[in-house]
């Protein structure tokens, strides 16, 4: 017991481990710590299911470097994001955005969570 | 209500079944470029005796723009079919050369053929990218007013010849 709990706090107190190399990175704090935000959604496309920040892939390694590059230039984050969208489309975010028709994929959850509800309160209803 | 859970089961089933062996291939990205003019580029010649090619280039007569490099074993298998299209399509074929360098393309070309009207250095690959390129080969199809209308992932098959390209090519002429 004492094992599995010492398990759990030591896979609480882990932390993912980033790709990013060490001459990829940008001098500017600030805008090195943007570059990652942005690098942490953004989805490898030919690993899949990976971040760009998280993998060592050539494909990732060059969009981190766009990214960086752009960032440089004086681009905002949203502008970097949607120069990336313009190319790769919204498969490229690891977040799908909020639209008409992403609506079912993001109220899924708490349709779900409802039909749940509403499944206990009959149970409970007809125990009584 | 006791055969809900074996309904859900073999809905879930039923669903998973289909996607399995009816859904799309997940390491095809649809391309967000399909509709758009071609990104604004101009590529320096990628080996000797060649030429680069730029964005104006593909403009006035439909085109075929070919992403490849000498590191990728894919590529190998499409040069044949892609001089077969330029030939009996009369369509230009432009080389987009991936993150490569002009000793190992040139020898790469002589060794496997050479489709191309002109081969572009994209050695950092920065053009592929505003092209929405993420792996190679990818070809693209552009018409006669510089937009582009298709993108194939992968080598281009005699299968994807005829099925697609060709009518496709055949509806650009037009």
């Amino acid at each position: 017991m004492r094992i599995c709990f010492l398990f759990l706090l030591l896979m609480a107190l882990s932390f993912s481990a980033a790709a990013v190399e060490p001459g990829e990175m940008l001098q500017d704090p600030a805008l090195e710590a943007r570059a990652r935000e942005i690098g942490k959604n953004l989805r490898c496309l030919v690993c899949q299911g990976e971040a760009v920040d998280d993998s060592s892939s050539d494909f990732a390694k060059g969009l981190r470097l766009l990214v960086r590059d752009r960032l440089e230039a004086g681009d905002t984050d949203e502008a970097v994001v949607n120069f990336l969208r313009g190319r790769y489309g919204d498969f490229i975010l690891l977040k799908p955005p909020v639209e008409n028709k992403t609506l079912l994929l993001w109220l899924t959850p708490l349709l779900v969570l409802g039909a749940g509800l509403c499944a206990v309160f009959a149970l409970v209803r007809r125990k009584t | 209500m006791k055969q809900i859970p074996l309904l859900i089961f073999l809905l879930l089933a039923g669903f998973f079944a289909v996607v399995l062996f009816k859904g799309k291939d997940p390491a095809l990205v649809e391309s967000a470029m399909i509709g758009k003019p071609v990104p604004v580029f101009d590529l320096p010649p990628a080996i000797k005796g060649k030429k680069g090619f730029a964005s104006r280039d593909l403009q006035g007569t439909p085109s075929i723009v070919n992403v490849f490099a000498s590191w990728c074993v894919m590529c190998q298998l499409e040069q044949g079919i892609l001089e077969e299209i330029g030939r009996a399509e009369h369509v230009p074929v432009y080389g987009l050369n991936y993150k490569d360098t002009p000793e190992k393309t040139a020898a790469w070309l002589k060794k496997y053929g050479d489709p191309y009207t002109a081969v572009g250095d994209d050695r950092k690959g920065r053009v592929a990218t505003d092209w929405g390129v993420y792996g190679v080969p990818e070809t693209f199809v552009v018409d006669a007013r510089g937009f582009i209308r298709y993108k194939h992932i992968g080598a281009v098959t005699d299968g994807a010849y005829q099925k697609i390209f060709k009518p496709l090519l055949a509806e650009l002429r037009k």
